[in-house]
């Protein structure tokens, strides 16, 4: 890839100078030498392993270029609250920027920091931004990384002090209201030994009240075109415990780049839940490294029609003794649609006794769609118990005579067996509030006559 | 009720069934027996409307309505109930959920309005009960994870809540013993009235000790080779089925 033709590296320096942290001088080097490695390498090309079945070269035809702010004066409020979860601390980032007077953070426990990165950056809390930064992903580890810490215009900053068990959880509201912008965003997750937190990150899209469609059933903001890049570095100390969700449903034209790159500490316990549901191409890494008898839970739910290529990489490196990791990734493509999976475990030498299962599961709904699944096992431990499985598959016609030979009209049988597929890992979702709008969300993709929520 | 008149049907070139008359009027029981691979599920399939056979030649008519033209989700609605061989499971789709979509897409079908939720539990408890059930079934997945005994009582359970009004038991004795054969079977009698006709397709007779049929039909390679009372059963239970088969050979 000839680097003199991408604009984000063209462009950069006429944009630099209202990126955050301007005053840091360690800030600025990270992001020189970020700039540097992303130059080097341009976006990702399918002739790197990872990005075989993933082409972005579509993003570099035209720069998406940086919001200067978060316009909060013309958005959709009714819309908003749809998604804003009522029983969570909230901070909405709007085209990659804080938004204060959206936000919901009052009533947070003493000690607990959760503040835009731009303004952590402008505070004493920029040396924990600085001891953290680039701790749990380095630059060189794929070119969105880099790109994310040349480009990131704000995030979140989130420490929970030790022992401390937030009572609700913190959500991230990451909205996009106008086309061809990018919403770069860098967060900092620190849970201390001990604590126990859940966080929500969450990408959705708003069109402005003004062309808003007054069909409430609409998705709204569904034909915006940007571009989303977001990296999170997350840490979880000794015995501590975080459940992430991501929830992703960006509008049906829209990029999205998402890394989650997680340390675990001795016995610390990560579950983590992916629902990518939107983008026209939606990429997501998800790394942990796990301590000593640390546990991860990974569940992961995408969900494609039309032309939409969603694709997750998940990588668990065991790296100590007693650990244990379950992952099910389940995913239903329809039309044209393009999924691709790859589970990467790593068990090092010393990591005896670990306890690894992986699984992947996928539904496929028309002829024209795909799935590239790849599940690896790299074992270099001599006492482990490590399985993968993985199907690929069609509706069971039994299963939808059945249902017809009940009084179900095909269609609507098609769409229970489906969503039934689909809605275990809905289920998974212990935090009401989130659980009932990703169950509309895939209710809303496979439509059943007369559902009685509370049956389902 | 049901009127099959010359029904031919094949499996792909194969013929399995060849030329079947049968005349079921409303209130009857009629017990269809016959060894295996003699067409026995073929019927209760194609009465049903399964993908994958051709009738080739002949008609059913069902209540003046020609069936076969039917989508098997319109028979259902239009009161045709099959209760399979082998119930399927459905993982992720509640008992109740199921049942209640059913209801009401009956109801819709025939222009009523969606039963009410009270109404229909008090219905499917109503129901449950009868045939000796743990309610917990209900919110359990379809069949998933039932015993063979379970999930025929389940199909039994979905018949007496759906009250259709031609009932194709296929097989619905196979693989349930004696306790479960009784609850199975007082089910099925409770449901016994004057406008509702049954199709009883059965290997054993034991199962007509517990159902009286009004008519028993023997079916070998395709055809009805012999129509006869209750006695018929026991005569068969008797001797078999090869001299009757041989009759047809010959």
């Amino acid at each position: 890839m000839s680097s003199s033709a991408n604009p984000y590296i063209t462009e950069y320096a006429s944009n630099a100078s209202r990126l955050p942290g301007q005053n840091l001088p360690w800030l600025q080097q990270f992001r020189k030498q970020a700039l540097e490695q992303f130059s080097i390498h341009g976006f990702p090309s399918p002739r790197e392993e990872d990005w075989r079945y993933t082409n972005v070269s579509a993003i570099e035809k035209k720069l998406f270029a940086p919001a200067l702010n978060a316009p909060s004066n013309n958005l959709d409020l009714l819309a908003l609250q749809r998604y804003q979860l009522a029983d969570a601390w909230s901070v909405v980032l709007i085209n990659g920027h804080f938004c204060a007077e959206l936000s919901q953070l009052q009533g947070l426990p003493e000690g607990v920091c959760v503040c835009s990165m731009a303004a952590a950056l402008e505070s004493p809390d920029s040396k924990t931004v600085e001891k953290y930064l680039g701790l749990a992903v380095t630059n060189t580890e794929h070119s969105f990384v880099a790109f994310n810490s040349a480009w990131f215009s704000d995030g979140v900053l989130v420490r929970v002090p030790e022992k401390l068990v937030l009572s609700k959880p913190i959500q991230i509201l990451n909205i996009v209201t106008s086309a061809e912008i990018m919403a770069t965003t860098r967060s900092v997750l620190i849970i201390e030994q001990q604590a126990q937190a859940q966080v929500l990150e969450m990408f959705i899209s708003l069109d402005n009240v003004s062309d808003k469609t007054s069909d409430p059933t609409q998705a709204v903001g569904a034909g915006l075109a940007y571009l989303t890049a977001t990296v999170s570095e997350v840490f979880i100390g000794q015995n501590a415990e975080l459940t992430l969700y991501k929830a992703q449903a960006e509008s049906e034209k829209a990029y999205h780049f998402g890394g989650v790159y997680v340390q675990q500490e001795r016995d610390a316990r990560f579950t983590h839940h992916n629902f990518a549901f939107g983008g026209l191409l939606a990429r997501t890494d998800l790394h942990t490294d796990l301590g000593c008898a640390a546990e991860c839970e990974l569940n992961g739910l995408y969900l494609g029609a039309k032309r939409q290529h969603i694709d997750n990489h998940t990588r668990i490196n065991h790296l100590q003794a007693h650990a244990s990791s379950r992952q099910l990734y389940k995913g239903v493509l329809d039309d044209r649609a393009r999924g691709v999976f790859q589970g990467r475990v790593l068990v090092a030498e010393q990591a005896q006794k670990t306890d690894s299962e992986m699984n992947n599961r996928n539904l496929l709904l028309s002829a024209d769609a795909e799935v590239d699944t790849k599940p690896q096992l790299e074992i270099y431990a001599d006492d482990v118990k490590c399985g993968h499985g993985l199907t690929v598959g069609q509706l069971d016609e039994k299963s939808v005579f059945y249902l017809q030979s009940r009084c179900v009209d095909e269609e609507t049988a098609r769409n229970m067996l489906t969503f039934a597929f689909a809605n275990e890992m809905v289920d998974k979702v212990k935090l009401k509030t989130l659980h009932d709008v990703l169950l509309a969300q895939v209710l809303a993709r496979f439509p059943q006559q007369g559902v009685d929520l509370e049956w389902l | 009720m049901l009127s099959i008149k010359n029904l031919h049907v094949s499996v792909g070139d194969k013929a399995i069934l060849k030329g079947i008359n049968l005349e079921i009027k409303a209130g009857e029981i009629h017990a269809i027996m016959g060894p295996n691979g003699s067409g026995k599920s073929t019927l209760s399939h194609v009465l049903s409307g399964k993908s994958g056979y051709t009738v080739t030649e002949g008609s059913v008519t069902y209540q003046g309505k020609d069936l076969v033209a039917m989508a098997p989700e319109i028979r259902a609605r239009e009161g045709v109930f099959l209760a399979f061989q082998y119930p399927v499971e459905i993982p992720g789709v509640s008992n109740i959920y199921l049942l209640k979509a059913a209801l009401n897409s009956i109801r819709k079908y025939h222009g009523l309005a969606e039963v009410d939720a009270m109404d229909f539990l008090m219905l499917v408890k109503h129901k449950v009960k009868l045939l000796e059930m743990d309610e917990k079934f209900l919110y359990r997945a379809v069949n998933e994870g039932f015993s063979g005994g379970e999930k025929k009582r389940n199909e039994i359970l979905q018949m007496a809540i759906l009250e259709p009004m031609l009932c194709i038991m296929d097989e619905t004795d196979s693989g349930l013993d004696i306790d479960a054969l009784k609850i199975v079977s007082q089910g099925v009698n409770s449901l016994r009235s004057p406008e509702r006709s049954f199709v009883m397709v059965t290997h054993y007779q034991r199962l007509l000790d517990y159902i009286k049929p009004d008519v028993v039909h023997v079916l070998a390679h395709g055809q009805i080779v012999k129509s006869g009372g209750p006695e018929l059963a026991l005569e068969l239970e008797e001797k078999g089925y090869n001299w009757l088969e041989n009759q047809v050979a010959a």
